[in-house]
């Protein structure tokens, strides 16, 4: 064998052996690769040394000298870039995170809706796909935003559906208990019955799985979560005061407002996001064959039981790598809040690039903070696949 | 004597079939059913009025401004009156004609090349020359035509143009992206690997950043590329790592015997790749590129945020004219009906390959 291979190996010129010829063709585009970048790189070192733009991470301890209409955390112009960035970050969060919670949601009910046996239904849910799914998320955006401004009356004659709750073109306020001692315990106790709750379904599963007896958990947990958290209401006095916005001058006062641009960007997010997620529902259920659940049946399971227990774990499997890319697509998307005037990362970032100049270091940024949300949300679901996933015996 | 043979046909229940039949087993199969139906009629009948109301009874069509802030419903001037500056942009006024055959042109080409049973080498030549018409109708400067800068092209034509070239390019480098990634060669892949997951980690608005704010530093100095052409470069660069990704799938799902047979034929990889594997692998993953496609044509309205005037843009600049501030809902519907029959015909389109492909499947 071994005269063999060095016969061979002096015949090939050394051109036309494999390995070789592989290694030839790394180098060039691994060189290739490296001028381009040195090129490109010694480029922008002299474009800003002539534009005398500073280089470097510097900047984010510098004054930002702007203002962010919303903001979670404590925030002023005289802060530093850096911590205006962190607004930004916290503001493109709580749009994903809301967002991927209602559009999972709606995506879900309208995919069942979309296999409804009422014809009315299965079409409306069929035409809601189709529609939003083929007009671009950030038309979306717009027309739900200039609905905010154009369609809705001026706080004067605000839209008030229920007591306590308007709807202007300066967004939606709500009432919101009054601050009272009360309502961080009660929330301390929703925390505490939900930890319970969890490890007692995990309790009430092993008992099951072990002697056979059932144990209502649900039930239980609900009584949990409801229960616990008003025991604690009562006990601490019972607080029924409410912040109800009222008006003064132009604007409301008190109460919780949720920005035109905020609730614009989630209305879109959610309405284009679900349409793709109902389709992704829609297949994953349609992949279970119809065996299960007749199998499920015949042996005596009730229909929620068949839902429960034999179609939806199944079909989970086959949702949730696309669910996934889906959430991140989301998670994405609300980048275009720039274009509305949602203070998200991105806009403070664009905002930051014009103000000190410094587009490579800003751009980095953005996509430093993209590819961190990306690579976190694909860990939790990946994770989350791997639960679901068949255990093959 | 008779009697038993001229036995009547005992028809079903007249409420099990035809209209009434339907209506009870689609509307009206138990009690659920019920209810869900007569709450969606009933807000159907409170809804639908009103917005044909709006759209269609009060609305005014063909007058100014003014009439319109006085009509009380829909005002469709607002795309009426601006339907030239709307779809053709900035593109100068007696030249229109020019963009609108290009688009013909276009759409007509991608009509007829719908089927790939046609596409053959005259096909690609044909191609080519409309491609040069096309090219040779928006930028002028030849047989008497006006040179128009592309600073100039706008509306409809632009979005057409980012997105069939978008498209087109990223097509041949996401495919090498994805035989990158399925390569042997450490290098190779690490590079095409990095590239894939870098761009689908981060949102199309960040690469158009770059493009816009970044990218004039790479260049040395004193050259500048222009600013639609940076755009068009983001967007074949991030719609190849898309299509790359679909590609693999197609790459993966081939069997593992096309491989070996071709190589036991002695094709070196090139001549394996171009004619045993890419063949069947780009065939079966034709509707998830289309969807890809369909993404890259929506998301050329994020141009928007780079101050290009594509034509979400030249709408937006109507209604920042005071005459016409206050009928966006109007105006926007105009767009969204546009990108929507793009969007759907292609997923239409889609769809129909995909049941093609099915059928063919069951015959084998």
């Amino acid at each position: 064998m071994i005269t063999t291979n060095e016969n061979h190996a002096a015949k090939t010129r050394f051109w036309n052996d494999e390995k070789t010829r592989g290694i030839i063709y790394q180098v060039v585009t691994a060189m290739l690769v490296a001028f381009i970048g040195y090129y490109l790189i010694s480029n922008v070192q002299d474009n800003m040394a002539k534009q005398s733009i500073a280089s470097g991470f510097g900047f984010l301890e510098k004054e930002a000298a702007f203002e962010i209409g919303e903001k979670s955390i404590e925030y002023s112009a005289a802060d530093s870039y850096g911590r205006a960035l962190v607004v930004g970050v916290i503001n493109t969060l709580k749009v994903s995170l809301v967002g991927m919670l209602l559009t999972t949601m709606l995506g879900t009910i309208v995919g069942v809706c979309t296999l409804s046996s009422n014809w009315l239904i299965s079409k409306l849910g069929t035409i809601y796909v189709e529609i939003f799914q083929n007009i671009p998320v950030l038309l979306q955006l717009f027309f739900f935003y200039a609905l905010f401004y154009e369609a809705f009356p001026g706080p004067r004659q605000a839209l008030s559906p229920v007591a306590g709750l308007f709807i202007s073109n300066r967004g939606i306020d709500f009432a919101v208990p009054a601050q009272h001692f009360a309502w961080s315990y009660v929330v301390a106790a929703f925390l505490a019955a939900s930890v319970i709750a969890f490890f007692m379904t995990r309790w009430a599963k092993k008992r099951q799985e072990g002697t056979g007896q059932q144990f209502p958990s649900f039930w239980i947990g609900l009584g949990l979560l409801a229960g616990l958290p008003l025991l604690t209401w009562v006990v601490c006095g019972a607080p029924t005061e409410l912040d109800i916005p009222a008006l003064k001058g132009f604007n409301f006062q008190g109460g919780q407002n949720i920005s035109p641009e905020f609730s614009a960007l989630l209305f879109g997010l959610v309405l284009y996001t679900a349409s793709f997620i109902a389709q992704i529902v829609r297949a994953g259920i349609q992949s279970i064959s119809h065996g299960q659940s007749e199998a499920a049946m015949s042996i005596g399971l009730k229909t929620k039981h068949v839902l429960s227990l034999v179609i939806f774990p199944q079909a989970l499997r086959v949702i949730i790598p696309p669910l996934t890319s889906q959430l991140l697509n989301l998670t994405k998307n609300s980048s275009l809040a720039v274009a509305i005037g949602y203070p998200d990362f991105v806009q403070v970032a664009g905002t930051t690039i014009n103000q000190t100049g410094q587009a490579v270091e800003g751009v980095a940024l953005m996509m430093l903070v993209y590819l961190t949300l990306s690579l976190l949300t694909s860990v939790f679901m990946n994770w989350y696949n791997k639960r679901i996933a068949i255990i093959e015996r | 004597m008779s009697t038993n043979s001229e036995v009547a046909d005992i028809k079903p229940p007249a409420i099990n079939v035809g209209v009434l039949g339907w209506v009870r087993s689609h509307l009206f199969n138990g009690a659920l059913n019920t209810i869900a139906t007569i709450v969606v009629l009933l807000v159907g009948m409170k809804f639908i009025p009103q917005f044909i109301q709006w759209a269609f009874i009060d609305s005014v069509w063909f007058t100014s401004g003014k009439e319109c802030h006085e009509a009380t419903g829909a005002c469709w001037s607002v795309v009426t009156q601006n339907i030239r500056f709307n779809v053709f942009g900035y593109y100068p006024y007696e030249h229109q004609w020019r963009p609108l055959v290009a688009m013909i042109i276009l759409v007509s080409m991608l009509v007829y090349s719908r089927d790939w049973k046609k596409w053959n080498r005259r096909l690609g030549y044909i191609w080519l020359v409309a491609l040069f018409v096309m090219g040779l109708l928006m930028k002028g400067g030849l047989f008497g035509l006006v040179s128009v800068e592309s600073t100039k092209w706008s509306g409809l034509p632009l979005t057409l143009l980012l997105s069939f070239f978008g498209i087109l390019a990223s097509y041949p480098l996401g495919v090498a992206l994805a035989l990158g990634r399925q390569s042997t060669m450490p290098v190779i892949k690490a590079f095409s690997v990095v590239y894939i997951e870098l761009i689908r980690g981060v949102p199309l608005i960040t690469m158009l950043f770059m493009s816009s704010v970044m990218f004039p530093l790479f260049l040395p100095e004193g050259v500048t590329i222009d600013k639609v052409l940076r755009a068009q470069v983001a967007i074949i660069i991030f719609t190849a790592a898309y299509v790359a990704e679909v590609v693999r799938g197609g790459l993966q799902a081939m069997d593992q015997g096309q491989y070996e047979a071709a190589e036991s034929l002695g094709l070196n990889y090139f001549q394996k790749m171009r004619l045993i594997i890419l063949p069947q692998a780009l065939k079966i993953v034709i509707p998830p590129t289309v969807g890809v496609l369909i993404s890259a044509f929506k998301d050329t309205s994020l141009v928007v945020i780079i101050a290009l005037y594509d034509i979400l843009n030249t709408t937006k600049s109507i209604l920042n004219v005071p005459e016409w501030t206050g009928f966006s809902t109007e105006a926007y519907i105009f767009v969204a009906s546009i990108y929507f029959v793009f969007c759907f015909s292609m997923s239409q389109y889609s769809r129909y390959v995909e049941s093609e492909l099915e059928y063919k499947a069951e015959e084998k």
